[in-house]
């Protein structure tokens, strides 16, 4: 065939299944771990290192002590049960202090009784999420959502259930105000006229009406003061509250820097650059502990929403800039057909735009999710106790004193289920929003 | 280039150019920044009129068109558009654009949506069309630009003429009076323009007023009654196509042909 310059081929030809060393478990350990004899050395060198750090590790972990009073207490029974003078886990500290940890001092020991609150609370924050994690699941569970933005503070700061139910009322009041308004005069003027609204009911109204409505029918749970509220519950309320009320600021940020209208531009560059550029500890330090030098002694300013509000607004500038990367990787010729089509900004951005840029940005959202719910044990610089904090306190006590990797092994591990369930879903999300595009 | 049009017998009954005036371009002149990219264009294009605008690349007529629908904002002079003025005035943007489509180079596509969502998103959003009815449309112009069983599928799967049909379609469920192609077989197979020239084809024997930038002489031989001759952001010549390209007037749209036609 080679040797002449015309050929015609009379048949195709048929598929052959490909050689058996190329597919199966054969193939895959000769892809992956023996494709060469440089490969091969490190594989077995690699496989005898993990063994050796495992043989280590393990019996540590394995045989360690679960019920024991002291750290005391756990090196007797190592003497008396192993007797070979090595010194194993005593993981007696966690069953000891596990709900310490979870709850924080507020609904262990100092208020008996109460723990049914945090864990109403998150089961509510779970349902609450579903429908926005799970677009599947029935809409009506977005009622979940709305309920559970009042309630779940109830649930941790306790008093009367009035005071987030008239809030949630002037809400309720100030939406209608935006639809008469918007209906009757124009959508421009509605925006801060029902902010208007808003005020006025929440700084006039709210106090009256809740403490009225609260002498008639009593529903009040025991208050438990900010500065109590620790362990992961504290954690986990910061952490969720900055994830899921930064990313709609970040979205706007991101538009508004990438926005032709100078003003809006400058205001979001500003803003994203500031927040960025400064240590989110100082921002915390500023917040709760500068500030009350600042405002008037009658102002009482809660550490905890402080800090909430602060670790928001700082995640929301860094996914801000993540989410601009997402907007800048769209072709240009997705904005010019959405304009072309006659969608109005918002439309082309709600419909076309966002979602695609939301989706590249996945990865960089979630990455900055984990991160930011890390850093919420950055809080014990101002003497709010997270896990770690809790944790020093339990090592402070005589009867653990001497106590190091069994804590923050537990601590680490409960961090990491929570970041690795983010990580895990995040992926989900991608493969799902796949559609063979690129 | 290639001649692919010519196999077919084309329908000209219902091509007829009314005298009412769909676009008029008067004194239009654009810069991008120092750069003086189009030069006192002037053009009246009259109600099924269907117009082939050749010329080199970087000559504007790209630009040119996306003034009509103002993708591109020009400085100096009017474009009226079905009567409507296009100024800064953002509702009578958004009118003109719901009036005109528009196919571009490469699709643009909206890749996270199915083909038929892609289809009913500008009726829906724009026009309030219930869902229902607008996917009825979305199918009628689907089997139209013969690709009904793909409606369900995303853009990513499909081959680049049948996604610059599904674009045709698109534009079509807006139900516009003008349709301005951008280069719409540029970006494809020699074996997939000729489909989507088709779809152009029967488009204009359906009346439609059309406006392609291309560089397809066979369909603008076929199918255009007028074909505009631009370079350096000025028109250069325009005439009929069988007067175009059998006797060029300029010496600068002769040199253009022979290199084109030459090979």
């Amino acid at each position: 065939m080679s040797n002449t310059l015309s050929f015609v081929r009379t048949e195709m030809l048929p598929q052959k299944t490909p050689p058996a060393s190329s597919v199966g478990l054969q193939g895959w350990l000769r892809e992956n771990l023996f494709s060469s004899v440089g490969n091969s050395i490190l594989t077995l060198l690699t496989l005898g290192f993990l063994a050796l750090i495992l043989s280590n590790i393990l019996p540590w972990v394995l045989f360690g002590i679960w019920d024991a009073g002291s750290l005391t207490e756990c090196r007797a029974m190592f003497a008396e049960r192993y007797a070979d003078g090595r010194e194993y886990a005593c993981w007696a500290v966690v069953t000891d202090r596990w709900d310490q940890l979870i709850f924080g001092y507020s609904f262990g020991n100092l208020h008996e009784g109460l723990y049914w609150r945090p864990i109403v609370g998150l089961a509510l924050i779970l349902l609450a999420l579903s429908p926005i994690l799970y677009p599947n699941l029935p809409r009506g569970l977005y009622i979940a959502t709305a309920a559970s933005i009042f309630l779940y503070p109830w649930l941790i700061w306790g008093g009367s259930i009035w005071g987030p139910l008239t809030l949630a009322l002037c809400i309720i009041a100030a939406v209608f105000a935006y639809r008469a308004v918007a209906k009757e005069v124009s959508s421009l003027i509605a925006i801060p006229a029902s902010l208007l609204v808003l005020g006025v009911l929440v700084f006039f109204a709210m106090s009256p009406v809740s403490s009225g409505l609260n002498a008639v029918a009593p529903i009040e749970l025991q208050p438990v003061p900010s500065r109590e509220i620790s362990g992961f519950v504290l954690s986990i309320t910061i952490g969720i509250v900055a994830i899921v009320a930064s990313l709609p600021i970040a979205v706007f940020l991101a538009l508004g820097r990438q926005s032709n209208l100078f003003i809006v531009n400058k205001l979001s560059t500003g803003f994203i650059e500031i927040i960025r550029g400064v240590p989110l500890i100082t921002l915390i330090f500023v917040a709760t502990i500068l500030l009350k030098y600042f405002l008037p002694s009658s102002v009482n300013l809660d550490p905890v929403v402080a800090v909430m509000v602060l670790v928001t607004l700082f995640t929301a500038a860094y996914i801000a800039e993540v989410i601009r990367g997402g907007l800048a990787a769209l072709p240009k010729g997705q904005y010019e057909a959405a304009d072309a089509l006659g969608l109005t900004y918002w439309q082309a951005q709600r419909q076309i735009i966002l979602p695609q840029a939301l989706k590249i940005s996945i990865p960089g959202i979630v990455s900055n999710f984990i991160s930011v719910f890390k850093d919420t044990t950055l809080v014990s610089i101002v003497a709010l106790n997270d896990p770690l904090g809790i944790s020093n306190a339990i090592r402070s006590n005589s009867d653990w004193n001497g106590i190091v990797w069994e804590l923050y092994g537990f601590i680490a591990i409960v961090f990491w289920i929570f970041c690795f369930s983010m990580s895990r879903y995040s992926m989900s999300l991608e493969r799902k929003l796949q559609t063979g595009h690129r | 280039m290639s001649d692919v049009a010519v196999e077919r017998q084309i329908d000209r009954s219902k091509m007829q150019v009314s005298k009412e005036v769909a676009i008029e371009i008067v004194n239009m002149n654009k810069w991008y920044g120092q750069f003086h990219v189009l030069r006192d264009i002037n053009l009246t294009v009259h109600k099924g009129e269907r117009i082939v605008i050749a010329g080199p690349s970087g000559s504007g007529k790209s630009t040119m068109i996306r003034c009509i629908n103002r993708l591109e904002e020009h400085q100096q002079g009017s474009i009226i558009v079905d009567g409507t003025e296009l100024t800064s005035d953002l509702k009578n943007i958004d009118k003109i654009r719901s009036e005109v489509g528009m196919c571009f180079q490469h699709f643009n596509l909206f890749p996270h949506l199915t083909i038929l969502e892609n289809c009913t998103l500008a009726p829906i959003w724009v026009r309030k069309v219930p869902k229902k009815e607008a996917e009825e449309t979305a199918m009628h112009f689907l089997e139209k630009v013969k690709i009904p069983d793909q409606a369900n599928k995303f853009p990513g799967q499909l081959s680049g003429g049948q996604q610059q049909r599904v674009a045709i379609a698109r534009s079509l469920c807006m139900k516009p009076r003008i349709m301005l192609f951008d280069e719409p077989t540029s970006a494809l197979d020699p074996e997939m323009i000729k489909e989507v020239l088709d779809t152009m084809i029967e488009l204009a024997e359906e009346g439609m007023t059309m406006l392609c930038v291309t560089h397809e002489m066979g369909f603008a031989r076929q199918v255009a009654n007028r074909v505009i001759f631009m370079d350096q952001g000025q028109i250069v010549e325009q005439n009929e196509p069988e007067e175009f390209f059998n006797n060029p007037k300029s010496e600068r749209t002769k040199l253009f042909l022979s290199q084109i036609l030459g090979h």
